[in-house]
């Protein structure tokens, strides 16, 4: 498989996005549509012709079009779930919008088709500079989003998701600029392969992990995400929760972990601790809200603990696991957002106590409604127990005590999903404008069932989505080996049944 | 050396010496209905000296003994800076024809030319001598532009500030200079170098380049020497505005930087501290006073400081890659400037007035989205977002602070950019978020709006396109010093 595949990825969007804003809306719907279908399209020519135990760094492309970087493309296993995952959600997004938003539709779906080309750039890029100018020009159009069609306190929300990031990301081009000057090149392959000195390599990390904790988010610096996704349309809820989460996720796998193994293992126990609380206490927090796009979004806060602590267990199940979490996150509370958005379509509000007993109502609804409440909580047979179980595992393997008190995040993540869902699906029904409320639609039930069927084939068969990756974990393990932290538990071998070798050592020793 | 050779390479600020004179003839015989030709001469005058420049080609060399340099790093601030006074001229009777009160008058295009003979003899000095005539040419000039509006009392108070404040540091200025050259007995740059490479720490020689530095500061408008631009930029007429935000700027910068590196490069260590600390004062400074403006031109000035510091950033690196950060950010930044203050320029209510209360942009993205979206641009790319071209001029000048082992002056100077970026947002908030307010008079101009695309055009993500060729140029342009 040839040809500039990723640039046309890239490309079609930032075209598509251009021709919209000349567009009336209805024409502007349609070549949203159109466009991230025909993304979709070619992600999945790029997922067939993704050679797993092939190379490295496959559709590679390379122009030095900018003088001090250049327009490197490229993806790994990760690059690509992480695209697939993007390319997936964004004819849902589109689809989502396609009554609810009425007011200046044409630039609407400019800035969602720009945010889906940034964000394949961002994942796509092998060059420092390149990823970090499409890492950072996310933050435009997801603020015009929210500042345009979000709710009443959109404003407030803006700013505050902006400034949090920006702050966040800019010390990371300090960061970059060292990097790039320390090793004469500014390809992310060539970093991933370079040893800067560990002292060093502790300054970089932490330049890095402000940003990517920001973006994750972790806690304490998770505060923007539960106002910006409130504040948000649907659509944008769903992409924020969907995509843009992950970039954090995929900075630590792509940036901190290869590029300063011994910083990592060094540092993995303020990942560990923020994590830890972050379970503990966003669970709690989720418990006790009474808007349901909140408690989504704390729990997003908790689920992405999940994947950090799987990222810095050092071993195979631990980021197999944290990569399927951000997959089925992705898909999941994306799936939630869409969950809330036709209830709020239909009462325009998004206060759990106003529902009640919509599994006598909106059988259909409640059916999907119930399976990614399942899926969230980490049910066998789901996505979401799948990554769940293998992060904790791995992170068991290096840190009893942090797997010990994130296990109960999945005991506490049962505890706020299933009573939201009770409060919502079951119960008495409250009021005359519930009852009046008509089950999904047939365009609600092609964007869910989609969804849907994803969650069920990662919860039944990962191996699809754990195949690609398989290759570049290994190598990725085979980088940070030799900075890998011992075991907390000192776990030793089982003693052999005695041998002649034990009198020949008694010997030795006399 | 003959005088045909010297005339020779001082061929641009010739062109444009007799031009200016020759024009102010035309100007006083021909009276007020002679603007329009004076005006078209005069932006032809300035094509006439980058044709100059150009035919000079790549050589250059000393012209009168020693009192001034043709290099690639003149020749590249002089090329930002003709270009830039050309546009001055070019937006200036649009506006004069709409405003009520004073009529454009053939004078103005004539000062024009003579404060860019001024800017290039700035640029181009390695004499002090040199440097102080062409500084004072400049702004004498400058003066007369800022009060053109006569009957407008704003735009007197600002040209009143500007010479009072302006003479002040010319003051200061030249009281550095006579420090310097009686502690180093020479006024020409090799010579001064010479003295601070052998005796750098003589007191003498220390307090003239503080002295010095801060009377090219007060050019630059970098705190603490910025008190007057909020004032001159808002009661100046807008076209010259833009052109106290772009040429004056460049050539100031330009200078700023050569006396530094050329004259002063022995004491780079000392004159480090002084950039250092301008930059970071100029940087938090313009973003924090900002976020209270309600006026567009004062959060225009207020931005340009901001800027100004982030170019001395690149300066307090004081090496080659510096240098050709800083030229790279002035070449960026005039763009970014000059297409904000376009937009100004359309700002107008129904009556033709000029309006420039930020909040009379309320919902200009549904009356006028495509002036929004140009705005927008600016404002983003002023704030240093990518993937705007702003973002890279911010990158060149960061490189270089980092490559010299200026981390804290780094990591200091971009997280400050954050508060910057709140106002620029907040401009962007004001168009796309809020309610339509009363929309602007549409206007006709086809050049304005011309001038407007090709701005926004160099600003977008195309302009990323350019590096390879700019990086090219302002590295020449810094070889030449360093």
């Amino acid at each position: 498989m040839s040809g500039p595949i990723l640039s046309l990825m890239i490309a079609i969007p930032a075209v598509a996005a251009l021709a919209c804003l000349f567009l009336s809306a209805e024409t502007a719907r349609r070549v949203a549509l159109g466009a991230t279908l025909v993304n979709l399209a070619l992600g999945v020519v790029l997922w067939a012709g993704f050679e797993i135990g092939g190379a490295r760094w496959q559709f590679v492309e390379n122009y030095a079009l900018f003088g001090r970087f250049g327009w490197a493309l490229g993806i790994d296993g990760f690059a690509l779930l992480l695209i697939m995952l993007s390319v997936f959600l964004m004819p849902i997004c589109i689809g989502a919008s396609w009554r609810s938003v009425t007011q200046r539709v044409p630039e609407y779906m400019a800035a969602f088709l720009a945010t889906e080309m940034l964000m394949i750039g961002t994942f796509a890029a092998q060059d420092l500079f390149l990823f970090y100018i499409f890492f950072e020009a996310g933050l435009i159009p997801m603020y015009l989003i929210i500042g345009i069609w979000g709710g009443v306190n959109r404003i407030y929300a803006s700013y505050k998701f902006f400034l949090y990031t920006l702050l966040g990301s800019v010390v990371m081009l300090i960061a970059m600029l060292y990097m790039a000057a320390q090793a004469g090149t500014s390809s992310i392959p060539a970093l991933m392969a370079y040893d800067f000195p560990p002292h060093v390599q502790t300054w970089l990390w932490l330049a890095f992990f402000a940003s990517f904790a920001v973006k994750m988010p972790m806690w304490p610096v998770h505060t923007w995400l539960p106002d910006a996704h409130v504040q948000a349309p649907t659509a944008g809820s769903v992409i924020l929760a969907g995509v843009l989460l992950k970039l954090g996720g995929y900075g630590f796998l792509r940036f901190s972990l290869p590029m300063f193994p011994e910083a990592s293992a060094q540092l993995a126990w303020l990942i560990f601790a923020l994590s830890a609380v972050a379970v503990v206490y966003t669970s709690l927090v989720a418990l006790v809200q009474a808007d349901m796009k909140k408690l989504i979004a704390y729990s997003s806060v908790a689920h992405m603990a999940i994947v950090t602590i799987g990222l810095f267990a050092f071993n195979r199940q631990g980021i197999e696991g944290a990569m399927i979490v951000m997959l089925s996150h992705g898909l999941v509370s994306g799936a939630l957002f869409l969950c809330v958005g036709v209830i709020y379509d239909r009462l325009h509000t998004r206060e759990i106590a106003r529902y009640g007993g919509l599994s006598s109502i909106m059988p259909r609804y409640a059916v999907f409604f119930l399976l990614f409440t399942m899926a969230s909580i980490g049910l066998p047979g789901t996505s979401g127990f799948v990554g769940e179980f293998l992060s904790l595992m791995g992170t068991y393997q290096l840190s009893t005590w942090t797997a010990l008190v994130c296990t109960t995040g999945i005991i506490l993540g049962a505890a706020y999903a299933l009573y939201l869902y009770r409060r919502i699906a079951f119960g008495p029904v409250k009021s005359d404008e519930v009852r009046g409320m008509s089950d999904l639609s047939t365009r609600e039930l092609w964007l869910l069932a989609p969804v849907a069927a994803v969650v069920m084939w990662m919860g039944v068969y990962p191996e699809s989505f754990l195949a690609p990756m398989r290759g570049d974990v290994a190598a990725l393990l085979r980088r940070v080996d030799r900075a890998t932290p011992p075991n907390d538990s000192n776990p030793t071998a089982g003693r052999k049944v005695a041998t002649p070798t034990h009198v020949a050592s008694g010997e030795a020793h006399r | 050396m003959s005088y045909a050779a010297n005339l020779a390479l001082v061929l641009p600020e010739l062109v444009l010496s007799l031009g200016a004179i020759a024009l102010m003839m035309v100007s006083a015989w021909g009276g007020p209905q002679s603007t329009r030709s004076v005006s078209i001469a005069s932006v032809f005058v300035l094509a006439g000296a980058i044709v100059a420049l150009a035919a000079r080609g790549a050589g250059g060399g000393d012209a009168f003994a020693g009192l001034y340099r043709a290099d690639a790093f003149a020749d590249f601030a002089k090329v930002l800076i003709f270009i830039g006074s050309a546009v001055a001229i070019v937006i200036a009777p649009g506006f004069f024809r709409r405003t009520a009160g004073d009529d454009l008058r053939p004078e103005y295009p004539v000062l024009i030319l003579l404060s860019s003979a001024g800017m290039g003899l700035m640029v181009s000095a390695v004499d002090t001598m040199t440097l102080y005539v062409g500084l004072e040419l400049q702004s004498l000039a400058a003066y007369v532009l800022a009060s053109f509006m006569r009957r407008d009392t704003r735009s007197a108070e600002a040209g009143l500030k500007y010479f009072v404040l302006g003479a002040l540091a010319s003051g200061i200025l030249l009281y550095g200079i006579s420090l310097v050259y009686g502690f180093s007995g020479t006024t020409s740059f090799d010579g001064i170098a010479d003295a601070y490479r052998t005796d750098g720490r003589s007191l003498g020689l220390v307090f003239g380049m503080v002295f010095v530095l801060a009377g090219v500061a007060f050019k630059i408008a970098a705190v603490p020497f910025h008190m007057w631009t909020p004032d001159v930029y808002e009661g100046s007429p807008t076209p010259v505005t833009a052109f106290f935000a772009s040429a004056p700027k460049v050539a100031a910068m330009a200078l700023f930087v050569r006396v530094a590196v050329e004259a002063m490069g022995p004491a780079t260590e000392a004159w480090r501290q002084i950039v250092i600390f301008s930059a970071l004062a100029s940087i938090v400074l313009g973003a924090v006073a900002a976020i209270g403006q309600s006026n567009v031109k004062r959060l225009l000035a207020y931005s340009s400081i901001n800027n100004v510091g982030f170019a001395l950033i690149g300066l307090a690196a004081g090496t080659r890659e510096g240098v050709a950060s800083v030229l790279g950010y002035m070449a960026i930044y005039i763009v970014m400037t000059l297409g904000s203050f376009l937009v100004v320029l359309r700002m107008r209510d129904e009556a033709g007035q000029p309006v420039e209360a930020i909040g009379s942009l309320s919902g200009l993205s549904r009356t006028q989205p495509g002036l929004a979206l140009a705005m927008a641009t600016f404002m983003f790319s002023l704030a240093g977002i990518p993937p705007l071209f702003g973002f890279y001029a911010k990158f060149a000048v960061f490189d270089a602070a980092v490559r010299a082992g200026l981390f804290p002056l780094a990591v200091i100077g971009i997280v400050s950019s954050v508060i910057g970026a709140y106002y620029y947002l907040r401009v962007v908030k004001t168009m796309y978020f809020d309610e339509p307010a009363a929309g602007y008079a549409k206007s006709g101009d086809r050049v304005e709006g011309a001038l407007l695309v090709i701005a926004a055009v160099i600003v977008s993500p195309l302009g990323y396109l350019s590096i390879p060729a700019l990086s090219a140029w302002t590295g020449a342009a810094a070889r030449s010093l360093l």
